[in-house]
């Protein structure tokens, strides 16, 4: 009698899972792709903010005295090298090579010191030159939105060192793949975010 | 004799390697389609059409302003700004493996979401600001105490 009890519950109980949709295992690819969604409405306050603002310079240094275009070329290409050694790697990882995903990680993260190492040193050259972030209104909003876009991508490195860490001592498992594809997305997300800290900020502040 | 027998048998061993290794390949192919990624990992040749096509997209702006191409100011700042929209397109689609059908229409439902949110935030914060700074940034501490 529980055995004909049982046969009766079960296969609505299988047909219930099997019913879901052709779905991932899991959420995680979808819940990080929506945290950079809510990343993305922080920057894009920080833009308003900075587009506010931006005209403010409270009789100091205005964009046009401020910004090295040559300089900001260079931390352009050095992220966006940074994004296409990032893809090499994940095809790298596709193909279960461990040593040279390992190879490619490590020069992303290369680029993306160098990013962050020229940007902290035309943080310190405008500071130096008294036009720090207290300075006015338009410096305040510009250290804020390129600083915060600079601390993702600090973040992003460490992320990406500990990364490099789980790959050597675990290998290429599901999880560290996993890991891997949700760096790939916020590491390619940043790229994304500074094509509007360049045009908007860089550009359109010169153009100003 | 010994070699005769051992011919065949290393052949069918290597068959039987080869036979794995493809049903191995595929099984892997199956995982990555569907599997950590949701998304496809993408191909050399997208990640470096993708690239070749931000590089061309990044360097014209910078000539534009750097080169002084254009006499007046709002030409090059809209030409820039045209650059920017169709470079993070780029992104999107070429480095980001966004589609309409990732993670079954979930991903693109977000980003249009977010996308709407943005529009507003930046318009809305921009127009509103711009009005009052332009009612208000006139005024002198003259103008000030002749207020009603």
């Amino acid at each position: 009698m529980t055995q004909a009890t049982d046969a009766m519950n079960a296969p609505p109980a299988q047909g219930f899972y099997l019913t879901e949709e052709h779905h991932p295992e899991n959420g995680t690819m979808l819940g990080f792709w929506i945290y950079l969604m809510s990343d993305c409405l922080l920057f894009a306050v920080l833009f308003a903010m900075y587009g506010v603002l931006g005209g403010n310079y409270a009789a100091g240094p205005g964009p046009k005295d401020l910004f090295e275009l040559p300089t900001v070329l260079l931390n352009t290409s050095m992220l966006l090298l940074s994004s296409i050694t990032y893809g090499f790697a994940m095809l790298e990882m596709a193909r279960q090579r461990k040593g040279a995903t390992l190879l490619w990680l490590a020069i992303t993260g290369c680029f993306g010191v160098a990013f962050v190492t020229l940007e902290l040193t035309e943080f310190a050259h405008f500071i130096h030159e008294g036009a720090g972030p207290q300075r006015s209104a338009f410096l305040s909003s510009f250290f804020t939105l390129v600083g915060t876009h600079g601390l993702h991508v600090t973040f992003g490195i460490i992320w990406l060192v500990t990364l490099m860490v789980q790959v050597t001592q675990r290998g290429l498992s599901p999880e560290n793949m996993r890991r891997l594809s949700c760096l790939s997305l916020f590491w390619h997300f940043l790229d994304v975010v500074w094509i509007g800290v360049f045009t908007f900020v860089y550009l359109m502040g010169v153009l100003r | 004799m010994s070699t005769a027998s051992e011919l065949p048998h290393g052949g069918a061993a290597g068959d039987a390697d080869v036979d794995t290794r493809h049903v191995h390949g595929h099984d892997e192919a199956h995982v990555h389609g569907h599997g950590p990624g949701g998304a496809a990992h993408g191909s050399f040749k997208g990640y470096m059409t993708g690239f070749l096509l931000s590089v061309v997209l990044t360097g014209i702006p910078f000539w534009l302003v750097m080169g002084k191409v254009f006499q007046d100011h709002q030409t090059t700042t809209l030409i820039v700004l045209a650059f920017a929209i169709v470079q993070i397109l780029v992104h999107m689609v070429y480095f980001l493996h966004l589609n309409t059908s990732s993670e079954g229409g979930w991903n693109m439902l977000a980003l249009i979401f977010t996308m709407v949110l943005v529009v507003i935030t930046l318009s809305g914060s921009l127009w509103v600001m711009y009005h009052m700074n332009a009612n208000m940034m006139p005024m002198s501490p003259q103008d000030m105490r002749n207020m009603p």
